[in-house]
């Protein structure tokens, strides 16, 4: 028998023991929205990396890659960087943000408006 | 004060509440080494954490005020008698379902990044253990100790494994990655070793009863050890026992303790319980910090019993915990707080803080007039990492921010 290496890519996405809640009337949705968010953070992932580059660059002109693996904000990039993950957080949650603001005021639908426009 | 201007007093318009980097977390003997891209994920989870229980979190109670309260009134003529109905309710609102979902992929994310980060380097990071675990008497493991049902039933806080589960065996993956994504969860708000509550409980006490010098300390249920570690260091004289069930969260608890100096901590595997092997009187403090939740409703009053009996006269007994769901707290906040029971694998939780703490502190045999409760912030480097938010933008049930059960045993009597 040949040592199978430890895979730690599939390791790292075990299951933990215990049903998992429900969110949706439909199970798809949660796998969906499972997938949607791992993206929504390697695209900000994605971002933190290009940030890096960018200061990186404006710094020295040139740079390799241990210059981003070794590279640490200092507290005003660190805040600049924060502040840029915030911004990225309110973009792409938007939906439901604005959910909050729904719930503030009811709204009748535009349908109606539109009736009410016809007239006045 | 000199009159110069250092730059970050020109750091004038960081206005915005942003959660510090990844990077600001302090390393020691045995932290994952994070790649660039490694640190970006828990910024990213850091800060995604502060917009659940903030700006999000707020549609909540809008939600209950505006649409889920009414129609609970009108269908059932009557207010809510308890969290669980408010729950019940809730869980069929689309808003707080959505809210749900998102904070559960959160901590499902959070367990995926730690451990994609802990587990390729883990032969690294098992290699480190044992070059501070191998041949020292300060780390005793027992084979023969049970995993107890309440921690076997499901994987707390969503973490594959738990505390127990090894990867490779004798590895310390479980203690690295409950170390490394505590930050993501709290967004910082623990510290550079996640040791807030710790440095907290070493600023209690100097004041409480400055020049006191224990003599032995008892810490049940330390998992990593990390809010040990900054009483071990203030109190060198004093000997510090950390007990856990868990072998491979002592296994990086102890290197990861001798690796920042603390030397005079004893990590032994042993299940509270049962605490045979330490005659009467002992120890001159006896303590857990956020344990009790995670055990049942037989243990959690056996383990303060066994507490009280190795306790000295004129020791101390504290328990740091969420504070419990009292008649005065709002049955809305009370479900809240149970968001982790229901969502993130915490099934001891709601029941725990329904307890009455006192009553079981008493029942375990010391006077109503010895107990005390005192509240504990957890104490951060504010240059960087932010005090707690507790109120409005409080993430409940993850707040740097504890409520603490105490009390001197016999204190009058000496
Ligand atoms: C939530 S953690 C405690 C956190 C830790 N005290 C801190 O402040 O960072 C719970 C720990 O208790 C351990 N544990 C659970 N039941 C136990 C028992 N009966 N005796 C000893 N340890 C136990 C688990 O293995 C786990 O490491």
């Amino acid at each position: 028998m040949t040592d199978t290496p430890f895979d730690w890519m599939a390791a790292a996405n075990k299951k933990a023991k215990g049903k998992r809640p429900e969110y949706f009337d439909d199970p798809e949705d949660e796998r969906m929205l499972s997938i949607l968010m791992a993206v929504v953070g390697e695209v900000s992932v994605l971002r933190e990396r290009m940030d890096t580059v960018e200061r990186l660059l404006d710094a020295k002109g040139t740079i390799n890659r241990d210059d981003i693996e070794r590279y640490t904000p200092d507290k005003q990039a660190a805040y600049e960087r924060g502040a840029m993950i915030r911004e990225y957080i309110y973009r792409v949650m938007r939906g439901p943000h604005q959910m909050v603001e729904e719930l503030q005021q009811t709204e009748p639908p535009v349908e109606e408006v539109s009736r009410e426009l016809k007239e006045i | 004060m000199s009159s110069s201007t250092t730059p970050e007093q020109k750091v004038t318009d960081q206005k915005l509440d942003v959660a510090p980097p990844y990077n600001a977390v302090a390393r020691h003997g045995v932290s994952p080494t994070p790649s660039h891209d490694e640190v970006a994920r828990f910024d990213f989870l850091a800060n995604f954490n502060k917009f659940l229980s903030g700006s999000l979190g707020a549609g909540n109670q809008l939600t209950y005020d505006r649409r889920v309260l009414p129609a609970f009134l009108k269908e059932h003529g009557r207010e809510p008698q308890d969290r669980f109905e408010i729950r019940h309710a809730m869980n069929d609102d689309p808003f707080h379902k959505f809210w749900s979902a998102l904070k559960r992929n959160s901590m499902e994310m959070r367990q995926q990044n730690g451990r994609s980060m802990v587990l390729r380097q883990i032969d690294e990071l098992n290699a480190k253990a044992r070059q501070y675990n191998e041949g020292r008497d300060t780390l005793e493991l027992n084979p023969e100790i049970d995993v107890p049902r309440y921690q076997s039933a499901v994987d707390i806080h969503c973490m594959p494994g738990s505390y127990h589960g090894e990867e490779l065996s004798g590895d310390v993956s479980a203690g690295a990655n409950y170390d490394c994504g505590i930050f993501a969860t709290t967004a910082g708000g623990l510290g550079a070793l996640s040791d807030g509550g710790g440095q907290a409980l070493v600023d209690w006490i100097k004041k409480e009863r400055p020049g006191w010098q224990p003599r032995r300390m008892l810490d049940i249920g330390t998992t990593v050890g990390h809010n040990i570690v900054p009483l071990a260091l203030a109190f060198p004289d004093c000997e510090f026992i950390a007990i856990d069930t868990a072998a491979p969260i002592l296994r990086y608890a102890h290197a990861r303790a001798q690796s920042l100096g603390a030397t005079n901590i004893r990590f032994i595997q042993a299940n509270a319980e049962d605490l045979s092997r330490w005659d009467n009187g002992t120890f001159d403090w006896v303590q857990t910090t956020m344990f009790l939740h995670e055990t049942s409703g037989k243990a959690l009053p056996k383990i303060i019993a066994e507490g009280y009996r190795v306790l000295a006269d004129n020791g101390l007994m504290l328990h740091l915990e969420q504070p419990e769901y009292s008649d005065a707290m709002p049955l809305f906040e009370q479900f809240l707080r149970d968001w982790d029971a229901f969502n993130n694998n915490e099934p001891f939780w709601s029941s725990m803080h329904a307890l009455d703490m006192k009553e079981e502190m008493v029942k375990a045999g010391f006077d109503r007039e010895e107990l005390f409760e005192t509240g504990v912030r957890a104490v951060v480097d504010q240059e960087i990492f932010p005090e707690a938010p507790t109120g409005e933008d409080e993430d409940h049930g993850r707040a740097a921010y504890w409520h603490a059960y105490g009390a001197w045993k016999n204190a009058d009597q000496i």
